[in-house]
């Protein structure tokens, strides 16, 4: 995109464009270099909000948070889209005008384009001295040598030639171009952007992502229900879902602690690998393992491992030891100590129902300040903090979060003294329920894997894109497009060699470029100890 | 002593060498401003200025093959430039033959010889300086058992190396002029770094555990340094044009080659590192695909990254429009460096997302 249409003004001027006119005239503003450039721009400043404001997309729960905090700006900034910037309407009016403007541009310069690949290399002109670039040299060679040293220099540069019959005792001549293919490089990027921004779009539409927490030594399998949140595209079945599962058997996670506690890296994750069980239909179940980086294939989706916390495992018995309730719960790590908040719902209890709710804490310890805290994030002093509601869980059977409790139909628990109760369990403990409510105990905390399993057939057009487009650039940059010409004539025994060359564009080192050429054909027609050096710099 | 205390030390041991060339870049524009302001008094001592970065440049000229004819190509537009300043023939021959006793001022061969040997210095500080970091950054790789491109800390000081580094190969081929821009930048990066960003040596989160790792950040940190070097020359090329403009060029500004010259080495160092950005951004892609299952997400790094890239492509484009030549699109270039900078800097530190590293 190297032209730009200044004819425009013309245009405008005009009294009467009619409706056609009209249309050709927004046709040619789109189409304007300028016009694709600005919008290249806009479509960057569009962008910048999005890395500003929490975005639904990337995190739900941050924009929850800052349209908490933000009374009355949240709203407003939330009707202009800035909370799903990429998925906004002006957004997209960008990027779809940027590809209309694109294609305006190049699909007329492709055509061209290949006009220009078919067309002959032009005659040699009768001044070689009025071109861009000139040098004139003496070869002490025959003109035939020189001019095939010429023909070999130039081939060699991948020029191509073109060599008219000459009359006898007339001078000889050569005409060679290169560099053709710098357009089409150029070209091959721009519509590789299209195609890149297409991909994107496809893997929107035919693409989904769902994300499960299992904990260890559980199983999941894929079917629409079981992800606790699914994004499935705009053109896809979640009900033709290939049926693999896969079992959690085991999560090796290591932290630093090698380092002093006082540093940022103590607590740094390092390592995390899963070993599961993955199982399709009508096939042996198959021992995989799944990592940071390392993401598996499977049923036409990749499956990656994203997050890991922890599910303490706890038992609640009424006051006759009945058990009402015995899972892993999955608890969601806040910080870099993993210092995780969730809520246990017991439905069986009567007559009021239980909903517990607080920390879990890995390496529990107890701060002055913040009270009790997680000080590392491996477990090595499990402990469970954790208050009590009692009443309804699950009001209007309305469908809540699983890590919280919806406590408008309950009440809190108090201790004896009026304070709301809380408890804390270490692992192995059991704390008897004030009122007869029965005890809780912590049996264990088993580690769970936050599988992400995602499926874009946009992946891997917009790679072909990106690769070819970078091809394409890497021509557009390096090549120079350019015409040599070239006319040997005899001087004496040897022969007088001028070269002529044209560029399209700026292109500051043709006058170089000419002179290294000179030297080749030199070099290669005459050994270089006969070369005149007075006739080096003659003009 | 340990290896990490050995890279420290050599860091810090480089930013103060590097500091000393600074200054003696700065002597030597200093110094430069003495004689040629009293040489720039009429044409013909300007076609002479003109010419000391000839006779400075021809060694280099005859050496070899296309080297020597890049630097011959500016020998010539220099020649040209001196052509057009002195209308009465300049001449061509070496300042040895120029009579110093034409000179209303006394003393000048003295300030010249001063600039040289200042010039000279500051590169020898340069070349120490930049031996210190590449032992300082080796030393961290080999403590850390890793490339040593984990967090800010390492990428700025390799970052430096790589500046530093294509800067000398730069001034061998006859860019000496970019010393104090380069010793700034390199005392100003590699400062930051050993104050600001420094953290001690640490393995990698897992998600960064990966080859890709090695292949995307060292693209970043080439293209990075290339960003940066076009950069310097951007804002040198904005001085000397605007003193060109205005007939007031003096000083080491008569050292430099002619703006358009200027430009075109500009142009060179962006559009070697634009193709190497889009590159690391296609390579960033692949790697957010293995380790957070998306090659595409709207992180802020890589909004950024693609603003930089974006505003990258409208300088290559600014720069075959009519009437965003030369100034405007230096300009365009600034801005793209700026939100490199901010790209690095901002993001990390300012707004959150998945590329914060530990620490810094």
């Amino acid at each position: 995109m190297t032209s730009t249409k200044d004819d425009t003004k013309a245009v405008v001027t005009q009294p009467k464009l009619g409706v056609l006119g009209g249309l050709r005239w927004f046709w040619r503003q789109l189409t304007s270099m300028r016009t694709a450039l600005f919008l290249l721009l806009m479509l960057s400043v569009a962008a910048v909000p999005g890395s500003i404001f929490p975005q639904r997309g990337i995190s739900a729960q941050r924009v929850t948070t800052y349209l908490d905090q933000h009374k009355t700006a949240g709203p407003i900034l939330d009707k202009i889209g800035l909370f799903d910037v990429y998925t906004t309407p002006w957004f997209a009016a960008i990027y779809l005008l940027l590809v209309v403007s694109l294609l305006g541009c190049v699909i007329p310069r492709i055509r061209l384009q290949a006009k220009t690949l078919r067309a002959p290399v032009p005659k040699v002109p009768r001044r070689l001295s009025r071109l861009a670039g000139h040098v004139e040299r003496e070869v002490a060679a025959p003109p035939q040598e020189v001019l095939a040293a010429a023909r070999a220099a130039l081939s060699r540069r991948r020029y191509r030639l073109r060599e008219d019959a000459v009359a006898e005792g007339a001078p000889l001549e050569l005409a060679a171009e290169g560099g053709r293919m710098r357009e089409t490089g150029n070209l091959l990027f721009h519509l590789c952007l299209i195609i890149v921004i297409i991909a994107l779009a496809l893997g929107r539409l035919l693409g989904w992502r769902g994300d499960v927490i299992v904990p260890v030594g559980s199983s999941f399998s894929s079917v629409g229900a079981r992800y606790d949140t699914l994004q499935p595209g705009a053109w896809v079945d979640t009900a033709k879902f290939e049926p693999w599962s896969m079992k959690v058997n085991n999560l090796d996670v290591e932290f630093e602690d090698q380092v002093d506690p006082s540093s940022a890296q103590w607590g740094q994750p390092r390592h995390f690998t899963a070993s599961v069980t993955t199982s399709l239909p009508g096939q042996a179940p198959r021992q995989r393992t799944l990592g940071v980086n390392s993401p598996l294939a499977i049923g036409g989706a990749s499956v990656f491992l994203l997050g890991n916390g922890y599910a303490p495992r706890v038992t609640v018995r009424d006051a006759k030891g009945t058990v009402l309730y015995d899972e892993a719960t999955p608890f969601l790590p806040q910080d870099n100590t993993y210092r995780s908040v969730g809520a246990i719902k017991v439905p069986a209890a009567s007559p009021k129902q239980l909903g517990f709710f607080g920390f879990f804490l890995p390496t529990a310890a107890f701060s002055k300040t913040q009270g009790p805290v997680s000080i590392f994030p491996d477990t090595r002093a499990p402990a469970l903090v954790l208050g009590l509601y009692e009443g309804t869980l699950f009001p209007g059977g309305r469908p809540q979060s699983v890590y919280t409790l919806d406590t408008a139909s309950m009440s809190q628990v108090k201790d004896t003294k009026g304070q709301p109760l809380r408890i804390l369990l270490r692992q192995g403990q059991t704390y008897q329920l004030p009122g007869g409510r029965g005890s809780i105990s912590f049996d264990n905390a088993p580690r769970w894997a936050g599988l992400s399993i995602r499926s874009d057939p946009g992946k891997m057009p917009a790679l072909a894109g990106a690769l070819l487009g970078l091809l394409g650039l890497v021509m557009s940059m390096s090549l120079r497009r350019r015409r040599i010409f070239l006319r040997v004539t005899p001087e004496g025994a040897g022969s007088r060699l001028q070269i002529g060359g044209l560029a399209k564009g700026d292109d500051p080192r043709l006058q170089v470029a000419l002179e290294q050429l000179a030297d080749t054909i030199g070099a290669r027609a005459a050994p270089p100890r006969t070369l005149d050096p007075a006739s080096e710099r003659k003009k | 002593m340990t290896i990490d205390y050995f890279s420290n030390l050599a860091l810090v041991t480089a930013t103060v060498i590097y500091a000393l060339a600074l200054t003696m870049h700065s002597i030597e524009w200093a110094a430069a401003r003495k004689i040629t302001a009293a040489r720039s008094t009429t044409g013909k001592r300007k076609g002479e200025a003109a010419d000391d970065i000839e006779t400075r440049t021809r060694p280099d000229a005859r050496a070899t093959t296309s080297r020597a004819s890049e630097a011959s190509a500016s020998t010539l537009t220099i020649t040209r430039t001196a052509a057009q300043a002195t209308p009465d023939s300049p001449t061509l021959e070496p300042e040895g033959d120029v009579d110093v006793d034409d000179e209303p001022f006394d003393g000048d061969p003295i300030p010249q010889q001063k600039t040289e040997m200042f010039g000279r210095m500051g590169i020898s500080f340069t070349l120490i300086g930049l031996a210190c970091a590449i032992a300082g950054i080796t030393a961290r790789g080999i403590a850390a058992h890793r490339w040593p491109l984990g967090n800010m800390f390492e990428f700025t000081t390799m970052a430096m190396v790589i500046i530093v580094a294509g800067y000398l190969v730069l001034a061998k081929m006859g860019m000496r002029w970019l010393g104090l821009p380069i010793t700034m930048v390199a005392t100003v990066g590699n400062g930051l770094a050993v104050t600001v960003f420094y953290v001690a040596v640490a393995g990698l989160v897992p998600s960064l555990n990966s080859y890709w790792f090695i292949i995307h950040i060292t693209a970043a940190t080439i293209s990075g340094a290339a960003f940066n070097i076009g950069g310097a020359i951007s804002i040198l090329y904005l001085i000397k044009k605007r003193a060109e403009d205005k007939g007031t060029e003096k000083g080491y500004l008569l050292r430099l080659p002619d703006s358009r010259r200027i430009d075109v080495i500009a142009y060179r160092l962006f559009a070697f590192a634009f193709p190497l950005w889009t590159f690391t951004i296609a390579a960033g892609a692949v790697w957010a695909e293995y380790a957070w299952g998306r090659y595409w997400g709207w992180d802020p790094k890589e909004v950024w990254a693609l603003v930089t890239w974006v505003i990258f492509a409208c300088y290559l484009h600014a720069r075959s429009t009519a009437g965003w030549k030369g100034g405007r699109a230096a300009v365009i270039a600034l801005l793209g460096l700026a939100v490199f900078w901010f790209n690095f800097i901002g993001v990390n530190l300012l707004l959150s997302g998945l590329h914060s590293y530990a620490g810094i």
